[in-house]
């Protein structure tokens, strides 16, 4: 753990405490089963308002706390920890990282506040193919009258179906596949011409399907420059991606949790499984690999906090590492459960399903890869 | 604070290191070079600094040392290195300075310390270590060589090997075993004593990567004086435990190997070419080396984190030796593995002329690389002690 301020220290144990109390992963198993539609408890999430948590990300004259990355960080990972459900990742990192970062003052005083009181909840459109492609965008917005006409579809939208703002990346100019002609859009999810679909997936989770069909905005809907929208979303992927690793470092955490006592407790052959060495050796290399991936993180946030200048390397550094650990984890706890892993009854199946999806957004591990390498010069 | 003693340490250096030294490679027995010039200006610069105290800057100046902090030592490491040059005496001095000198500190006598850590912290007087046996390595505990008391002190019989630099060293901390009735950890003892005498002969093993530091030495009644007994009888597996913490603690950062200084995706670019968008030719290839750097880069953020931890308080360095000892082999033998697939042909050569310097080092580096998943506790050991002392998961293996 890096070194944390008392607040910080204070907060993080305030979110473990709270997730293991409060929103338990056996209270987002209740809301599967319910089979509500809803992605998350919406009195969890107002606990978490209440908690200031929505706020983190967001200057005080908005007010938020403006407590940095490291702190939202500190929070996500007690969050994936019992895969509680909620918009704070979508909305309150996601979101307000794209109004701070792009937003204009007029965006940003008539959103920011909501994200803050809970009421927005404004998350991001962007893919729209089965990869994770930001330059590919191809949803088109052409100028018409006072404002633009967008036209196509975004697919796999967190929380697109409790949102009540969405970011659309669209085409402005140049064709899919440009880094240059790419803009940020901000539209209300109920505007016309906007068809949300829930898309079922393994997670259980609040993802979405949405198609524009002539939908009109102003162009005070404008976030961030016509045409040059490519780098500002960068800025706030990297963001995002360097949130979801610490989310990722979270559930994969609780995985190896879940399979050292199973590992101490599991008796076969009159001892228990623990003793054996292949399995000890196994629980040694999860637990390097444990180690790795929490350094990446907290390097990866303080980066961020920092304003240094490599956080893409390091952003695409933790969601690759993370990403490696939690694939391997979330099959060992399967694997070493045997048997009662295999159940539904048990949860280890809630982790293997929400690990896949959380591997693929903002870029799997190949995508990272290959750009790490592609900003290291080679 | 730190501002002024970085400035102290800037003068000094400039004023006290001899420009005849600057930028000469320092190896583990001081300059290649014979000209005299730089011979004595070698002689000079080890004198100053055992002067200043500063070939173990951290120990007690009683001792030779110069009672600093960690981080002042790692100013005077870095503003050294800036100069242009080291310091010399952890070398000279074999394992003195960096194992069996912090170990003595702990578990030594007062004499013990006077009459052996000065000597160490000026580089005059080189240690050796005598741990593994031929059937003690992973298993260092049924080691068998022998040390009985007589009126005159301990007589040592038995057999050392992998002893790096037994040959050229005057003193060795050696394990023995004091009690063969006890269990297996606790009849052991570690003494200290002279290499240069009658009873100790050493053979130096040629490895795999050619002329190795490492020796066989042979004890046969050879003397240890009786006072020269460290910490207490039949307790030497705490103090040998102890002394391979340490060993792992100076492992853990990747080893500076002499072709470290180039980034392997350099080389590749050199020798496999980019396309026109810069990727390298072989995407294969491109993509685990980026998966390489990114391992290296993780084990990298982990020291800095775990230093940092330990300055805070939060964790016990040692308990993470032995992660850190893993990945610092995995990164190290990575490269080797990857530098020799990126010169292809031209990365499988054994005797130079038809090879680059670079390319013969290359192979040599990979070959040498092959012990560190070996020496100071096996990886398989490492990951034992990681199951066992950090996870708390029940012994594995076989305790005597």
């Amino acid at each position: 753990m890096a070194v944390l301020t008392e607040e910080q220290t204070l907060i993080r144990d305030q979110a473990s405490a709270w997730v293991i109390d409060k929103a338990p992963v056996s209270s987002f198993r209740a809301l599967r089963d319910s089979e509500s539609g809803q992605g998350f408890q919406p009195e969890t999430f107002q606990a978490m308002v209440d908690m200031g948590w929505s706020g983190i990300l967001v200057p005080e004259q908005y007010g938020g706390s403006d407590l940095g990355y490291l702190t939202c960080g500190l929070i996500l990972e007690q969050l994936g920890r019992q895969l509680t459900a909620s918009p704070f990742f979508a909305s309150s990192l996601v979101g307000a990282t794209a109004l701070a970062l792009a937003g204009n003052s007029a965006q940003q005083e008539a959103l920011l506040p909501g994200i803050v009181d809970g009421s927005a909840i404004v998350v991001l459109a962007l893919e729209e193919s089965s990869r994770h492609q930001p330059e590919q965008t191809a949803l088109q917005a052409d100028q018409e009258g006072d404002g633009f006409a967008l036209n196509g579809s975004k697919t796999f939208v967190a929380e697109g179906m409790a949102a009540t703002h969405c970011i659309v990346a669209s085409r402005t100019s140049g064709e899919p596949g440009d880094a240059r002609g790419i803009s940020l859009f901000l539209v209300p999810s109920d505007a016309q011409g906007i068809t949300r679909t829930a898309l079922p997936t393994i997670d259980s989770r609040d993802h979405a399907k949405l198609s524009f069909s002539n939908v009109h905005v102003d162009n005070s809907a404008l976030l961030g420059t016509l045409d040059e929208g490519m780098p500002v979303l960068e800025a706030v992927l990297d963001r995002a991606r360097i949130g979801l690793a610490a989310e990722m470092l979270g559930t994969a955490s609780q995985a190896f949790d879940m399979t050292l006592e199973y590992l101490k407790t599991r008796q076969q052959f009159g001892k228990v499984i623990g003793s054996f060495q292949a399995l000890g050796h196994r629980a040694a290399e999860m637990y390097s690999l444990m180690e790795q991936s929490r350094s990446c993180v907290e390097a990866a946030l303080q980066a961020v906090d920092a304003g240094a200048d490599n956080v893409p390397q390091l952003a695409s550094l933790a969601k690759c590492q993370v990403g490696k650990f939690l694939f391997k984890m979330s099959n060992e706890l399967i694997q070493i459960h045997g048997g009662i892993g295999m159940t539904d009854e048990f949860d280890a199946g809630l982790y293997l399903k929400r690990a896949r999806i959380l591997e693929a957004s903002f870029g799997n591990r190949a995508y990272h890869r290959d750009r790490y390498a592609t900003l290291m010069d080679f | 604070m730190t501002g002024e003693f970085e400035i102290s340490v800037r003068d000094w250096v400039a004023a006290n290191l001899p420009d005849a030294l600057v930028n000469v490679p320092i190896g583990m027995y001081g300059v290649d070079s014979e000209d005299p010039q730089v011979v004595e200006a070698f002689e000079l610069w080890r004198q100053r600094l055992a002067a200043q105290g500063w070939g173990a800057p951290t120990w007690p100046q009683e001792y030779g040392g110069a009672g600093l902090t960690d981080t002042q030592a790692k100013v005077i490491s870095r503003i050294i290195a800036e100069a242009g040059s080291m310091n010399p005496i952890p070398y000279l001095a074999g394992m003195g300075v960096t194992m069996v000198g912090p170990t003595l500190l702990e578990y030594g006598t007062p004499e013990q310390k006077s009459r052996h850590l000065p000597g160490m912290a000026s580089g005059e007087v080189r240690w050796c270590l005598g741990l593994s046996e031929p059937n003690a390595g992973s298993d260092l505990a049924s080691l068998s060589m022998s040390a009985e008391l007589d009126d005159e002190g301990w007589v040592l019989n038995g057999q050392k090997t992998w002893t790096s630099g037994a040959d050229k060293s005057q003193w060795c901390g050696a394990l023995v075993r004091t009690d063969r009735s006890a269990a297996k950890r606790d009849g052991i003892s570690f003494l200290l004593l002279e290499m240069d005498q009658a009873g100790i002969e050493t053979r130096p093993i040629r490895l795999i990567a050619g002329e190795s530091p490492f020796c066989e030495t042979f004890f046969s009644n050879a003397r240890a004086r009786k006072d020269d007994l460290l910490g207490e009888l039949n307790d030497g597996w705490s103090v040998v435990k102890r002394l391979l913490q340490h060993e792992r603690q100076s492992q853990t950062n990747a080893p500076a190997t002499r072709s470290a200084a180039t980034p392997v995706q350099d080389v590749a670019k050199r020798y496999l070419g980019t396309n026109p968008d810069g990727t390298l030719t072989d995407p294969d290839l491109r993509s685990r080396l980026a998966d390489h750097l990114m391992d290296t880069a993780a084990h990298e953020l982990t020291i800095a984190r775990i230093m940092t931890d330990a300055r805070g308080g939060n964790v016990e360095v040692s308990a993470t030796a032995s992660i850190l000892k893993n990945s610092a082999t995995d990164v190290a033998q990575g490269r080797s593995e990857l530098l020799l697939e990126i010169m292809g042909n031209q990365g499988l050569g054994w005797e130079p002329g038809e090879y680059t310097q670079e390319e013969a080092l290359a192979v040599r580096e990979w070959l040498g690389g092959k012990s560190m998943s070996i020496y100071g506790g096996s990886y398989e050991v490492q990951k034992n002690i990681i199951s066992k002392n950090i996870l708390g998961l029940p012994e594995t293996t076989q305790k005597g």
